[in-house]
């Protein structure tokens, strides 16, 4: 069954089109690779589907029902949450605090000594146990993406944005950042995610979609895509195609 | 035990004008003035950290309800009409300025507090041909006091209330990253509105309270910029994010400007601006976060010792 469908979803910066007639479905419990050189409309397409960013034309539907008129807050109570390119604490408030925030607002709110509860095993599937207490602002950067991935998942999404969440990470955060995100992967989640290590997008995806100056270049599974010669071309240019 | 402290200290409170002369009353219904206005002016600008200078707006508001209605109702009933008052033009301003961020929304308050002041006196001088009003009230200086200490403690309570509840926390996320705010399903322009108008209510009856106090009122008094400019001051000194911040601001500030007034009259705006100055540069979360961290570096040389 579809959970997110794009249709023919356009974006445009005045004269510059970000994302061009972009259409694609993602299915319950799938989890894609969105691929493409930098530039090539990858966050765009995420900040429209999250609502941060309204689309110009053509329509995105979550569960057979649009989402692209709504608002990032209607969207989230909706089942949409999203990790960002560059990770957004929010450093007044503790570690706890953060997921709080996320536990209380959602479509079934969560608060007082339930929401406690909650907090404590979501810090704990991102390997924060027992930091609930401390300043997000005194985090390390691993920890702070560990956090922001904690603060999405306690929004109870079915479908879950990252971007870029593995970037930035040296070789063991990396290892324990896909281990992550398979976790996730097998709680049957549905999960979209922008990521520029192949090592992670291989071992996580089962299907890729790629993006190249606003367009769909390429979508299928993730080794043919990754072997598409029109991909490499995009990616790296003529002569290793 | 704990829940007895702030009650002990309302009753000796209460208790103050029926030891203390006319001056010392006087001084008191300023201070309470000020706090409750700067405690009210905290309750949205703390957490947001939206600078709105509207406040004398919604005080002047007030004072001018109580002006107007005095001798057509009850005033209790005035009361109310002037918190609905307030009310409705905090709903009104509120939408259409909430959706400003920071220098846009400061210039905007400014500037509606100023509108205001000219639409009332514009009204005042073409329609009702008068400038001034007079407020004949049989309320007492001591009443003042009582009524602003009320009001005073009420906001108090409805600050310690939101700090814990779900809005407060929601005004935080916001003040923090409004992106992530409505990523969270945090309805921001809700929020926002629902704070600003309460702080608005607040400052609306503060200017209310006060009005039979001046017997004379007009648009230069009740609308003077300077009320906006020193609960900014008060509540930026004690620290905007603590529940007793803006009132630890208030009484000593309030009292300072007392005797700059009364002694430096000409001068007395230029002190003003270089205290501004000086509390934002040298104290940006207020006193007390300032008396936090150095209770803490104290605490760690010790520890390191």
């Amino acid at each position: 069954m579809s959970l997110l469908t794009l249709s023919n979803v356009t974006k445009r910066f005045g004269g510059l089109t970000a994302v061009n007639d972009l259409s694609f479905t993602l299915t319950a419990g799938e989890t894609v690779g969105l691929l493409g050189p930098n530039g090539s409309g990858k966050t765009t397409a995420l900040n429209m589907i999250s609502g941060y960013l309204p689309v110009t034309a053509g329509t995105i539907a979550l569960d057979g029902t649009t989402i692209s008129t709504l608002g990032p807050e209607r969207i989230a109570h909706r089942g949409v949450a999203r990790t960002f390119q560059l990770v957004r604490a929010l450093p007044s408030l503790t570690v706890g605090e953060n997921v709080l925030a996320a536990l209380a607002f959602r479509k079934d709110p969560l608060w007082g000594s339930e929401a406690e509860a909650r907090i404590e095993t979501l810090l704990q599937n991102v390997g924060l146990a027992g930091r609930q207490h401390e300043r997000a602002s005194n985090l390390t950067y691993i920890d702070l993406k560990r956090m922001e991935l904690a603060r999405a998942l306690a929004t109870g999404p079915k479908l879950l944005l990252l971007d870029e969440w593995l970037a930035g990470l040296n070789p063991t955060e990396l290892r324990a950042g896909i281990d992550l995100i398979t976790r996730l992967r097998q709680s049957g989640i549905t999960i979209l995610l922008v990521e520029h290590v192949m090592d992670a997008v291989r071992a996580l995806c089962t299907r890729c979609i790629v993006m190249n100056t606003g367009s769909r270049l390429a979508d299928g599974p993730t080794t043919d895509v990754l072997a598409d010669k029109s991909v490499i071309r995009a990616y790296l240019g003529d002569d290793h195609a | 035990m704990i829940f007895l402290i702030p009650l002990v200290a309302l009753a000796a409170l209460a208790a103050v004008p029926f030891f203390v002369g006319a001056y010392p009353l006087g001084l008191g219904i300023g201070i309470l003035g000020y706090a409750t206005l700067a405690t009210a002016w905290a309750l949205f600008s703390g957490p947001t950290r939206y600078i709105s200078l509207a406040t004398v707006a919604f005080f002047g508001i007030g004072a001018y309800t109580v002006a107007v209605l005095a001798d057509l109702m009850p005033y209790p009933l005035v009361l109310l009409c002037a918190a609905l008052i307030g009310l409705v033009v905090a709903v009104l301003v509120g939408l259409a300025t909430l959706r400003l961020a920071g220098i846009y929304f400061v210039i905007f308050t400014f500037g509606l507090a100023e509108l205001v002041r000219q639409l009332v006196t514009y009204y005042e001088v073409n329609v009702t041909r008068t400038l001034g009003r007079y407020v004949f009230l049989p309320i007492g200086p001591e009443h003042i006091y009582w009524q602003l200490l009320g009001l005073l403690a009420v906001t108090l309570a409805l600050a310690f209330w939101i700090s814990r509840a779900k809005i407060g926390l929601a005004l935080r996320v916001i003040g923090d990253d409004p992106v992530v705010a409505s990523h969270l399903g945090i309805g921001i322009t809700r929020t926002k509105l629902a704070l600003f108008s309460l702080s608005a209510v607040v400052m609306t009856l503060a200017g209310a309270i006060q009005a039979p106090r001046w017997t004379y009122i007009e648009p230069s008094i009740v609308f003077n910029p300077t009320v906006s400019f020193l609960t900014v001051i008060m509540a930026l000194l004690g620290g905007p994010n603590r529940l007793f911040g803006p009132l630890l601001g208030a009484v000593p500030l309030f009292l300072l400007f007392e005797w700059l007034s009364a002694n430096f009259p000409n001068h007395y705006s230029i002190i003003l601006g270089l205290l501004f100055i000086a509390i934002v540069f040298l104290l940006p979360n207020g006193v007390l976060a300032a008396a936090d961290k150095f209770a803490a570096r104290f605490k760690n040389k010790e520890a390191s010792v």
